[in-house]
Protein backbone atom coordinates (compact mmCIF):
# COMPACT_ATOMS: atom_id res chain seq x y z
CA UNK A 1 0.00 0.00 0.00
CA UNK A 2 1.96 3.46 -1.04
CA UNK A 3 0.38 6.75 -0.43
CA UNK A 4 0.72 10.78 -1.82
CA UNK A 5 0.72 13.69 0.65
CA UNK A 6 -1.86 15.69 0.08
CA UNK A 7 -2.08 18.34 2.52
CA UNK A 8 -0.24 19.19 6.12
CA UNK A 9 -3.16 19.73 8.72
CA UNK A 10 -1.60 20.99 11.45
CA UNK A 11 2.31 21.38 12.89
CA UNK A 12 3.50 21.15 16.13
CA UNK A 13 2.60 25.09 16.80
CA UNK A 14 -1.17 24.52 15.82
CA UNK A 15 -1.72 21.69 17.60
CA UNK A 16 -0.50 22.86 20.58
CA UNK A 17 -2.46 26.02 20.38
CA UNK A 18 -5.62 23.66 19.29
CA UNK A 19 -4.66 21.58 22.47
CA UNK A 20 -5.04 24.46 24.84
CA UNK A 21 -8.32 25.59 23.02
CA UNK A 22 -10.19 22.10 23.60
CA UNK A 23 -8.74 22.27 27.01
CA UNK A 24 -10.88 25.32 28.01
CA UNK A 25 -13.47 24.46 26.25
CA UNK A 26 -13.58 21.83 28.53
CA UNK A 27 -13.70 23.32 31.46
CA UNK A 28 -16.29 25.74 30.58
CA UNK A 29 -18.49 23.69 29.38
CA UNK A 30 -18.07 21.15 32.37
CA UNK A 31 -18.30 24.07 34.67
CA UNK A 32 -15.58 23.54 36.17
CA UNK A 33 -13.05 20.04 37.20
CA UNK A 34 -14.16 18.51 39.95
CA UNK A 35 -16.59 15.83 38.41
CA UNK A 36 -14.56 15.52 35.42
CA UNK A 37 -12.75 12.67 34.25
CA UNK A 38 -10.41 12.23 30.76
CA UNK A 39 -10.42 9.06 29.29
CA UNK A 40 -7.57 8.62 26.35
CA UNK A 41 -8.70 5.82 23.97
CA UNK A 42 -5.23 4.16 23.04
CA UNK A 43 -2.89 4.81 21.27
CA UNK A 44 -2.54 8.60 20.33
CA UNK A 45 -5.84 9.25 22.25
CA UNK A 46 -3.72 8.02 25.68
CA UNK A 47 -1.37 10.97 24.52
CA UNK A 48 -3.79 13.48 23.92
CA UNK A 49 -5.55 13.05 27.09
CA UNK A 50 -2.42 13.49 28.50
CA UNK A 51 -1.82 16.75 27.19
CA UNK A 52 -5.10 17.97 27.59
CA UNK A 53 -5.16 17.55 31.47
CA UNK A 54 -1.95 19.11 31.96
CA UNK A 55 -2.81 22.32 30.08
CA UNK A 56 -6.44 21.93 32.73
CA UNK A 57 -3.91 21.44 35.44
CA UNK A 58 -1.78 24.45 34.65
CA UNK A 59 -5.19 26.38 33.78
CA UNK A 60 -6.81 25.50 37.02
CA UNK A 61 -4.32 24.77 39.35
CA UNK A 62 -5.80 21.58 40.12
CA UNK A 63 -5.14 17.68 39.67
CA UNK A 64 -7.01 16.22 36.65
CA UNK A 65 -7.17 11.77 36.69
CA UNK A 66 -6.66 10.26 33.46
CA UNK A 67 -7.31 6.98 32.43
CA UNK A 68 -6.59 4.87 29.30
CA UNK A 69 -9.11 2.82 27.34
CA UNK A 70 -8.58 0.09 24.87
CA UNK A 71 -11.57 -0.96 22.94
CA UNK A 72 -10.56 -3.68 20.96
CA UNK A 73 -12.71 -6.54 23.07
CA UNK A 74 -15.62 -4.32 22.23
CA UNK A 75 -15.00 -3.77 18.50
CA UNK A 76 -17.53 -5.47 15.35
CA UNK A 77 -14.74 -5.94 12.94
CA UNK A 78 -11.97 -8.22 14.10
CA UNK A 79 -13.25 -11.09 12.59
CA UNK A 80 -13.72 -9.73 9.13
CA UNK A 81 -9.75 -9.05 9.55
CA UNK A 82 -7.08 -10.88 8.37
CA UNK A 83 -5.07 -9.63 11.60
CA UNK A 84 -6.55 -10.63 15.47
CA UNK A 85 -5.92 -6.99 16.49
CA UNK A 86 -3.23 -6.82 19.96
CA UNK A 87 -5.67 -6.32 23.38
CA UNK A 88 -3.31 -3.43 25.14
CA UNK A 89 -4.07 -2.79 28.94
CA UNK A 90 -6.92 -0.58 29.65
CA UNK A 91 -6.45 1.34 32.68
CA UNK A 92 -9.20 3.19 34.35
CA UNK A 93 -7.70 3.69 38.07
CA UNK A 94 -11.34 5.81 39.67
CA UNK A 95 -14.56 5.43 40.12
CA UNK A 96 -16.94 6.44 37.30
CA UNK A 97 -20.14 6.34 39.12
CA UNK A 98 -21.55 9.92 38.91
CA UNK A 99 -18.66 11.76 36.79
CA UNK A 100 -18.71 13.18 33.62
CA UNK A 101 -16.55 11.16 31.20
CA UNK A 102 -14.43 13.30 28.58
CA UNK A 103 -13.47 10.80 26.31
CA UNK A 104 -10.60 11.31 23.81
CA UNK A 105 -9.28 9.92 20.63
CA UNK A 106 -7.30 11.49 17.55
CA UNK A 107 -9.54 10.84 14.98
CA UNK A 108 -13.18 10.21 14.43
CA UNK A 109 -14.33 8.36 11.03
CA UNK A 110 -17.11 6.02 11.58
CA UNK A 111 -17.65 6.04 14.75
CA UNK A 112 -17.35 2.43 15.34
CA UNK A 113 -14.78 2.82 17.86
CA UNK A 114 -16.27 5.35 19.93
CA UNK A 115 -19.70 2.82 20.30
CA UNK A 116 -17.19 0.40 21.86
CA UNK A 117 -15.47 2.77 24.31
CA UNK A 118 -18.93 3.83 24.94
CA UNK A 119 -19.88 0.42 25.76
CA UNK A 120 -16.84 -0.38 27.40
CA UNK A 121 -17.26 2.55 29.74
CA UNK A 122 -20.83 1.44 30.76
CA UNK A 123 -19.01 -1.65 32.05
CA UNK A 124 -17.22 0.47 34.61
CA UNK A 125 -20.16 1.60 36.38
CA UNK A 126 -22.79 4.35 35.40
CA UNK A 127 -20.70 8.20 34.01
CA UNK A 128 -23.27 10.75 34.59
CA UNK A 129 -22.85 11.89 31.06
CA UNK A 130 -19.71 11.30 28.18
CA UNK A 131 -18.41 13.68 26.08
CA UNK A 132 -16.14 13.44 23.22
CA UNK A 133 -13.31 15.17 22.03
CA UNK A 134 -11.42 14.80 18.69
CA UNK A 135 -8.60 16.64 17.13
CA UNK A 136 -9.62 15.45 13.65
CA UNK A 137 -13.07 15.27 12.37
CA UNK A 138 -13.16 13.47 8.91
CA UNK A 139 -16.77 12.90 8.19
CA UNK A 140 -18.34 9.58 6.66
CA UNK A 141 -20.47 8.45 9.68
CA UNK A 142 -21.74 5.34 10.09
CA UNK A 143 -23.12 5.30 12.98
CA UNK A 144 -25.35 8.16 15.01
CA UNK A 145 -22.42 9.79 17.09
CA UNK A 146 -21.12 12.94 17.11
CA UNK A 147 -17.95 14.74 18.85
CA UNK A 148 -18.82 17.59 21.58
CA UNK A 149 -15.14 19.21 21.06
CA UNK A 150 -13.18 19.10 17.56
CA UNK A 151 -9.85 20.20 16.80
CA UNK A 152 -10.67 20.72 13.18
CA UNK A 153 -13.28 19.44 10.59
CA UNK A 154 -11.62 18.09 7.82
CA UNK A 155 -13.57 17.14 4.74
CA UNK A 156 -12.15 13.80 2.92
CA UNK A 157 -13.16 11.76 0.51
CA UNK A 158 -12.71 7.39 1.38
CA UNK A 159 -9.54 7.13 -0.17
CA UNK A 160 -7.85 9.44 1.80
CA UNK A 161 -6.32 8.85 5.48
CA UNK A 162 -5.57 11.25 8.02
CA UNK A 163 -2.32 10.28 9.55
CA UNK A 164 -1.60 11.98 13.02
CA UNK A 165 1.96 11.72 14.82
CA UNK A 166 3.06 12.71 18.17
CA UNK A 167 6.44 12.65 19.94
CA UNK A 168 5.57 9.99 22.42
CA UNK A 169 5.26 7.90 19.45
CA UNK A 170 6.55 9.61 16.00
CA UNK A 171 8.91 11.53 17.33
CA UNK A 172 7.45 14.73 15.97
CA UNK A 173 4.13 16.47 16.22
CA UNK A 174 2.03 16.82 13.03
CA UNK A 175 -1.00 15.51 11.26
CA UNK A 176 -1.21 14.70 7.76
CA UNK A 177 -4.00 14.50 5.19
CA UNK A 178 -2.50 11.63 2.77
CA UNK A 179 -4.21 9.71 -0.59
CA UNK A 180 -3.90 5.60 -0.13
CA UNK A 181 -3.85 4.11 -3.32
CA UNK A 182 -4.17 0.06 -2.74
CA UNK B 1 -1.32 -10.32 16.35
CA UNK B 2 -2.32 -14.16 14.88
CA UNK B 3 -0.64 -17.47 16.66
CA UNK B 4 1.55 -19.41 14.76
CA UNK B 5 -0.15 -22.16 15.87
CA UNK B 6 -4.00 -23.30 15.17
CA UNK B 7 -4.98 -25.41 18.57
CA UNK B 8 -3.24 -25.93 21.77
CA UNK B 9 -2.27 -29.33 22.00
CA UNK B 10 0.85 -28.58 24.12
CA UNK B 11 3.62 -26.53 24.75
CA UNK B 12 6.11 -28.51 23.18
CA UNK B 13 7.43 -26.57 19.75
CA UNK B 14 5.17 -23.67 20.71
CA UNK B 15 7.71 -20.65 19.45
CA UNK B 16 8.26 -17.76 22.03
CA UNK B 17 6.32 -15.12 19.55
CA UNK B 18 3.61 -17.00 20.59
CA UNK B 19 4.07 -17.37 23.88
CA UNK B 20 5.04 -13.69 24.87
CA UNK B 21 1.41 -12.71 22.73
CA UNK B 22 -0.37 -15.04 24.66
CA UNK B 23 0.71 -13.83 28.14
CA UNK B 24 0.93 -10.04 27.24
CA UNK B 25 -3.05 -10.84 26.22
CA UNK B 26 -3.64 -12.54 29.04
CA UNK B 27 -2.71 -9.75 31.24
CA UNK B 28 -4.54 -6.94 29.70
CA UNK B 29 -7.59 -9.60 29.84
CA UNK B 30 -6.74 -9.78 33.97
CA UNK B 31 -7.51 -6.05 33.95
CA UNK B 32 -11.76 -7.15 33.16
CA UNK B 33 -11.74 -9.61 36.09
CA UNK B 34 -11.13 -6.31 38.21
CA UNK B 35 -14.32 -4.77 36.80
CA UNK B 36 -17.51 -4.34 38.23
CA UNK B 37 -19.29 -5.69 35.22
CA UNK B 38 -16.55 -8.47 34.39
CA UNK B 39 -17.76 -9.44 30.76
CA UNK B 40 -16.80 -8.01 27.64
CA UNK B 41 -18.81 -9.16 24.20
CA UNK B 42 -15.14 -10.01 22.39
CA UNK B 43 -16.25 -13.92 21.73
CA UNK B 44 -19.83 -13.18 21.74
CA UNK B 45 -21.62 -15.78 18.98
CA UNK B 46 -18.71 -18.41 19.33
CA UNK B 47 -19.62 -21.24 20.92
CA UNK B 48 -17.49 -23.50 23.34
CA UNK B 49 -17.56 -27.34 24.43
CA UNK B 50 -16.01 -28.51 27.80
CA UNK B 51 -15.23 -31.91 27.15
CA UNK B 52 -14.47 -33.56 30.57
CA UNK B 53 -13.50 -37.04 30.47
CA UNK B 54 -11.61 -36.90 33.84
CA UNK B 55 -12.70 -34.86 36.99
CA UNK B 56 -11.79 -31.26 37.27
CA UNK B 57 -12.69 -28.51 39.59
CA UNK B 58 -10.24 -25.52 39.20
CA UNK B 59 -9.67 -26.06 35.46
CA UNK B 60 -13.23 -26.24 34.31
CA UNK B 61 -14.33 -23.90 36.27
CA UNK B 62 -11.88 -21.67 35.20
CA UNK B 63 -12.20 -22.78 31.94
CA UNK B 64 -15.75 -21.97 31.66
CA UNK B 65 -15.19 -18.46 33.51
CA UNK B 66 -12.81 -17.56 30.97
CA UNK B 67 -15.70 -18.72 28.48
CA UNK B 68 -18.08 -16.85 30.31
CA UNK B 69 -16.40 -13.82 30.71
CA UNK B 70 -15.41 -13.06 26.85
CA UNK B 71 -19.47 -13.73 26.00
CA UNK B 72 -19.45 -17.15 24.75
CA UNK B 73 -21.81 -19.55 24.31
CA UNK B 74 -20.68 -22.94 26.54
CA UNK B 75 -21.62 -26.32 26.79
CA UNK B 76 -20.35 -28.88 29.38
CA UNK B 77 -19.71 -32.47 28.74
CA UNK B 78 -19.29 -34.97 31.44
CA UNK B 79 -18.50 -38.69 31.05
CA UNK B 80 -20.22 -39.54 33.98
CA UNK B 81 -23.88 -38.33 32.57
CA UNK B 82 -23.39 -39.12 28.92
CA UNK B 83 -23.88 -41.47 26.00
CA UNK B 84 -20.96 -43.24 26.34
CA UNK B 85 -21.94 -44.75 29.34
CA UNK B 86 -24.64 -46.11 27.11
CA UNK B 87 -21.99 -47.78 24.79
CA UNK B 88 -21.65 -44.94 22.20
CA UNK B 89 -17.60 -44.32 21.33
CA UNK B 90 -15.75 -41.27 21.80
CA UNK B 91 -15.42 -40.38 17.80
CA UNK B 92 -19.81 -40.97 17.22
CA UNK B 93 -19.95 -39.04 20.52
CA UNK B 94 -17.48 -35.92 19.63
CA UNK B 95 -18.86 -36.21 15.78
CA UNK B 96 -22.71 -35.48 17.22
CA UNK B 97 -21.63 -32.72 19.50
CA UNK B 98 -20.49 -31.43 16.17
CA UNK B 99 -23.13 -31.87 14.25
CA UNK B 100 -24.64 -28.96 16.02
CA UNK B 101 -22.37 -26.47 15.34
CA UNK B 102 -19.24 -25.82 17.79
CA UNK B 103 -16.56 -23.46 17.23
CA UNK B 104 -13.85 -24.67 20.11
CA UNK B 105 -13.48 -27.59 22.28
CA UNK B 106 -11.68 -27.32 25.34
CA UNK B 107 -11.29 -31.11 25.89
CA UNK B 108 -9.90 -32.96 29.44
CA UNK B 109 -9.10 -36.88 28.63
CA UNK B 110 -6.91 -39.65 30.50
CA UNK B 111 -5.15 -40.71 26.86
CA UNK B 112 -2.36 -38.77 26.33
CA UNK B 113 -2.15 -37.54 22.33
CA UNK B 114 -6.35 -38.10 22.81
CA UNK B 115 -6.42 -33.90 21.64
CA UNK B 116 -4.68 -34.30 18.73
CA UNK B 117 -6.53 -37.76 17.61
CA UNK B 118 -10.11 -35.41 18.33
CA UNK B 119 -8.48 -33.02 15.35
CA UNK B 120 -8.69 -35.42 12.93
CA UNK B 121 -12.36 -35.28 12.87
CA UNK B 122 -13.58 -31.82 13.68
CA UNK B 123 -13.04 -28.88 12.40
CA UNK B 124 -13.10 -26.52 15.54
CA UNK B 125 -10.33 -25.30 17.52
CA UNK B 126 -8.90 -27.62 19.94
CA UNK B 127 -7.51 -26.77 23.30
CA UNK B 128 -5.41 -29.28 25.69
CA UNK B 129 -7.12 -29.15 29.46
CA UNK B 130 -4.85 -31.96 30.41
CA UNK B 131 -4.04 -34.88 28.33
CA UNK B 132 -3.12 -38.12 30.71
CA UNK B 133 0.57 -37.63 32.28
CA UNK B 134 1.33 -35.93 28.95
CA UNK B 135 1.06 -31.94 28.75
CA UNK B 136 -1.59 -29.77 30.56
CA UNK B 137 -0.36 -26.26 28.74
CA UNK B 138 -2.61 -23.48 30.58
CA UNK B 139 -1.78 -24.81 33.48
CA UNK B 140 1.87 -24.01 32.55
CA UNK B 141 1.04 -20.87 31.03
CA UNK B 142 -0.50 -19.53 33.79
CA UNK B 143 2.49 -20.31 35.68
CA UNK B 144 4.76 -18.60 33.69
CA UNK B 145 2.25 -15.72 33.51
CA UNK B 146 2.72 -15.25 37.44
CA UNK B 147 6.42 -15.32 37.72
CA UNK B 148 6.46 -13.33 34.70
CA UNK B 149 4.00 -10.82 36.73
CA UNK B 150 6.66 -11.43 40.06
CA UNK B 151 9.88 -10.98 37.86
CA UNK B 152 9.37 -9.07 34.72
CA UNK B 153 10.55 -11.76 32.44
CA UNK B 154 11.69 -15.74 32.69
CA UNK B 155 14.86 -15.04 30.45
CA UNK B 156 17.23 -16.74 33.14
CA UNK B 157 15.01 -17.49 36.22
CA UNK B 158 15.95 -20.00 38.07
CA UNK B 159 13.16 -22.62 38.36
CA UNK B 160 12.62 -26.42 40.26
CA UNK B 161 9.84 -28.24 40.02
CA UNK B 162 9.58 -30.36 43.11
CA UNK B 163 7.56 -33.93 43.08
CA UNK B 164 6.25 -36.71 41.25
CA UNK B 165 7.13 -35.19 37.73
CA UNK B 166 6.88 -38.63 36.30
CA UNK B 167 3.62 -38.97 36.26
CA UNK B 168 2.67 -35.30 36.05
CA UNK B 169 1.53 -33.32 33.16
CA UNK B 170 1.64 -29.76 34.75
CA UNK B 171 6.06 -30.53 35.03
CA UNK B 172 6.21 -31.55 31.37
CA UNK B 173 4.14 -28.71 30.16
CA UNK B 174 6.10 -26.19 32.10
CA UNK B 175 9.38 -27.53 30.96
CA UNK B 176 9.00 -26.80 27.77
CA UNK B 177 7.14 -23.37 28.08
CA UNK B 178 9.89 -22.34 30.56
CA UNK B 179 12.88 -23.85 28.76
CA UNK B 180 11.44 -21.67 25.50
CA UNK B 181 11.38 -19.25 27.25
CA UNK B 182 14.73 -18.95 28.39
CA UNK B 183 14.78 -20.32 32.13
CA UNK B 184 16.85 -22.95 34.02
CA UNK B 185 14.99 -25.63 35.27
CA UNK B 186 15.83 -28.20 37.79
CA UNK B 187 13.65 -30.86 38.65
CA UNK B 188 13.79 -32.92 42.22
CA UNK B 189 11.79 -35.85 43.56
CA UNK B 190 12.87 -39.03 44.65
CA UNK B 191 14.26 -41.28 41.90
CA UNK B 192 10.72 -43.07 41.54
CA UNK B 193 9.67 -39.68 40.48
CA UNK B 194 12.25 -38.63 38.41
CA UNK B 195 11.48 -40.17 34.75
CA UNK B 196 14.36 -41.82 33.32
CA UNK B 197 16.26 -39.51 30.48
CA UNK B 198 14.26 -36.53 32.11
CA UNK B 199 18.63 -34.70 30.86
CA UNK B 200 17.29 -34.42 27.59
CA UNK B 201 14.67 -31.96 27.85
CA UNK B 202 17.55 -29.58 28.82
CA UNK B 203 16.75 -29.55 32.29
CA UNK B 204 18.90 -30.51 35.57
CA UNK B 205 18.14 -33.13 38.43
CA UNK B 206 18.70 -33.52 41.63
CA UNK B 207 17.44 -35.62 44.63
CA UNK B 208 18.14 -33.57 47.41
CA UNK B 209 15.90 -30.42 48.25
CA UNK B 210 17.94 -28.38 50.17
CA UNK B 211 20.17 -28.13 46.76
CA UNK B 212 16.90 -27.62 44.86
CA UNK B 213 16.04 -24.71 47.52
CA UNK B 214 19.34 -23.07 47.46
CA UNK B 215 19.38 -22.66 43.35
CA UNK B 216 15.47 -21.27 42.91
CA UNK B 217 14.22 -18.36 42.49
CA UNK B 218 10.62 -20.31 42.27
CA UNK B 219 9.67 -23.41 43.71
CA UNK B 220 6.87 -25.16 41.66
CA UNK B 221 5.49 -27.95 44.35
CA UNK B 222 3.82 -30.61 42.20
CA UNK B 223 0.83 -32.61 44.52
CA UNK B 224 1.64 -35.64 45.97
CA UNK B 225 -0.89 -37.83 44.24
CA UNK B 226 -2.53 -39.89 46.64
CA UNK B 227 -3.84 -42.21 44.41
CA UNK B 228 -0.42 -43.68 44.00
CA UNK B 229 0.18 -44.64 47.48
CA UNK B 230 0.97 -48.51 48.14
CA UNK B 231 1.95 -48.72 44.40
CA UNK B 232 5.86 -48.62 45.96
CA UNK B 233 6.48 -45.57 44.87
CA UNK B 234 7.26 -44.10 48.14
CA UNK B 235 7.19 -45.49 51.18
CA UNK B 236 4.79 -43.52 52.89
CA UNK B 237 3.76 -39.88 53.35
CA UNK B 238 4.91 -39.10 56.01
CA UNK B 239 8.41 -40.35 54.35
CA UNK B 240 7.95 -37.71 51.97
CA UNK B 241 7.30 -34.96 53.90
CA UNK B 242 10.04 -35.52 56.15
CA UNK B 243 12.48 -35.78 53.05
CA UNK B 244 10.81 -33.97 50.17
CA UNK B 245 8.17 -31.60 52.47
CA UNK B 246 8.69 -27.80 51.55
CA UNK B 247 8.76 -26.21 55.03
CA UNK B 248 9.44 -23.16 56.85
CA UNK B 249 12.28 -24.59 58.51
CA UNK B 250 14.00 -25.33 55.31
CA UNK B 251 13.10 -22.40 53.68
CA UNK B 252 14.72 -20.28 56.82
CA UNK B 253 18.54 -21.67 56.00
CA UNK B 254 18.02 -19.85 52.72
CA UNK B 255 19.91 -16.46 52.12
CA UNK B 256 17.12 -15.14 50.39
CA UNK B 257 13.32 -15.79 50.00
CA UNK B 258 11.95 -17.73 47.33
CA UNK B 259 8.44 -17.54 45.31
CA UNK B 260 6.07 -20.75 46.95
CA UNK B 261 3.95 -21.84 43.43
CA UNK B 262 1.56 -24.79 43.75
CA UNK B 263 -1.04 -26.06 40.98
CA UNK B 264 -3.48 -27.37 43.73
CA UNK B 265 -4.73 -29.06 45.40
CA UNK B 266 -2.47 -28.66 47.63
CA UNK B 267 -1.91 -31.54 50.61
CA UNK B 268 -1.32 -29.22 53.06
CA UNK B 269 1.38 -30.54 55.44
CA UNK B 270 2.77 -33.30 52.90
CA UNK B 271 4.60 -31.71 50.00
CA UNK B 272 4.62 -28.37 51.57
CA UNK B 273 3.48 -26.78 54.82
CA UNK B 274 0.56 -24.32 55.25
CA UNK B 275 2.43 -21.54 56.55
CA UNK B 276 4.62 -21.52 53.74
CA UNK B 277 1.57 -22.14 51.56
CA UNK B 278 0.18 -19.22 53.01
CA UNK B 279 3.11 -16.99 53.24
CA UNK B 280 4.07 -13.72 51.89
CA UNK B 281 6.11 -15.56 49.22
CA UNK B 282 3.42 -17.66 48.26
CA UNK B 283 1.88 -16.36 45.17
CA UNK B 284 -0.20 -19.91 44.56
CA UNK B 285 -3.60 -17.55 44.78
CA UNK B 286 -2.34 -15.09 42.23
CA UNK B 287 -1.70 -18.36 39.70
CA UNK B 288 -5.73 -19.20 40.11
CA UNK B 289 -6.74 -15.76 39.26
CA UNK B 290 -3.79 -15.45 36.32
CA UNK B 291 -5.25 -18.76 35.45
CA UNK B 292 -8.79 -17.64 34.03
CA UNK B 293 -7.14 -14.49 32.58
CA UNK B 294 -4.27 -16.61 30.51
CA UNK B 295 -7.37 -18.89 29.47
CA UNK B 296 -9.19 -15.81 28.23
CA UNK B 297 -6.18 -15.03 26.39
CA UNK B 298 -5.81 -18.32 24.16
CA UNK B 299 -9.91 -18.66 23.55
CA UNK B 300 -9.63 -15.04 21.79
CA UNK B 301 -6.03 -15.70 19.93
CA UNK B 302 -6.93 -18.91 18.73
CA UNK B 303 -11.13 -18.55 18.29
CA UNK B 304 -11.03 -14.62 18.40
CA UNK B 305 -10.96 -14.53 14.05
CA UNK B 306 -13.88 -17.51 13.81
Amino acid sequence: MNFKMKSHLMDELALKRTITRLAHEIVERCKGTENMRIIGIRTRGEFLAKRLARKIEDAEGVKIQVGILDTVMYRDDFRIKKQLPAIELTDIPFDVDGKILVLVDDVIYTGRTIRAAMDALMDFGRPSAIQLVVLIDRGHRELPIKADYIGKNVPTSDNEEVRVRMKESDGKDEILLVEVNQ
Amino acid sequence: MNLSIKHLFGLEGVPKEDIDSILDTAFSFREVLERPIKKVPTLKGVTVVNLFFENSTRTRISFELAEKRLSADTVNFSAASSSLTKGESLRDTIQNLFAMKMDVVVMRHPVPGSVKLLAQFVDAVIINAGDGTHEHPTQALLDMMSMKEKYGSLNGLNVAIIGDIRHSRVALSNIFGLKTMGANVLLCGPPTFIPYGAESLGVKVTYNLDEALEFADVVNILRIQRERQGKGQIPSLREYRNVYGVTQQRLSKLKRPITIMHPGPINRGVEVDSDVADSEHSIILHQVLNGVAVRMSILYLLAGGR
